[in-house]
């Protein structure tokens, strides 16, 4: 049977000679392997949504904590307001406010709750800020170095 | 209108994606082999997504109704 392979987009997923083409469909189990080094709720929104859809279609999901993004997970730090990508303007605040929606770590907890979702820190990052794990939201499942992270990574890694 | 009988109704209308899809699932999860969950929406990306996830989910979809500003989604959970 054929089944018609619809990504989260809504875009048919064919190769150049119009076949339907498995990558992000049901024949594909690839990892979804995601840097995230910014910490503003607009990206980490943006990065939560994209783990979500992920897990439901069945894909594993590997997450690396740096920079801004892990002070953004600190347990004290995750509900308070991270501001939004310089791009987004006066203007584009405004958007995202209107818009409203749940909170990313809302989104990244029902994310995990329905499919195999690893949130690793960047120990040099946390280093850094002087944290240890207990610190962090319970999102976060532990801490990793980089090449720990690339143990758990099969294809590309978007960095966001 | 629906002429199946609905075990769930979750009004996700007003929920960005992918609240909507979420809130299936997590009916979904919850409720048994056969049962008929109901889902509205306004959300544009339900349109694709929660076809897209009944297909690679293995359930059944009802029927979708288009309404005035959203959409009834009517599930079967298969398995």
């Amino acid at each position: 049977m054929h089944i018609d392979c619809v990504g989260i987009l809504g875009t048919k997923k064919t190769d150049k000679t119009g076949r339907p083409k498995h990558q992000g469909c049901e024949m594909d189990d690839s990892t979804l392997s995601l840097v995230l080094f910014s910490g503003t709720d607009d990206k980490l929104n943006a990065a939560a949504v994209l783990t979500a859809g992920a897990a439901a279609m069945g894909r594993k999901v590997n997450i690396f904590l740096q920079y801004w993004a892990l002070a953004a997970f600190r347990a004290d730090n995750v509900l308070k307001d991270h501001g939004a990508a310089p791009e987004a303007g006066a203007e584009g605040v405004e958007h995202l406010q209107r818009h409203g929606g749940q909170h990313w770590s809302e989104i990244f907890r029902q994310a995990k709750e329905i499919g195999e979702v690893g949130i690793h820190a960047c120990s040099l990052s946390m280093e850094m800020f002087g944290l240890k794990v207990e610190d962090l939201d319970p999102l976060v499942d532990d801490q990793f170095g980089v090449a720990s992270f690339f143990v758990e990574v099969d294809g590309p890694v978007t960095f966001i | 209108m629906a002429t199946v009988n609905i075990d769930r109704s979750i009004d996700a209308r007003g929920m960005p994606c992918p609240g909507p899809l979420m809130s299936l699932i997590g009916a979904i999860r919850e409720g048994e082999i056969g049962q008929v969950i109901e889902v509205l929406s306004s959300d544009e990306g339900s349109k694709t997504d929660i076809p897209a996830w009944i297909n690679k989910a293995g359930h059944e979809m009802l029927e979708v109704v288009q309404d005035d500003g959203f959409i009834r989604f009517i599930v079967k959970k298969a398995r």
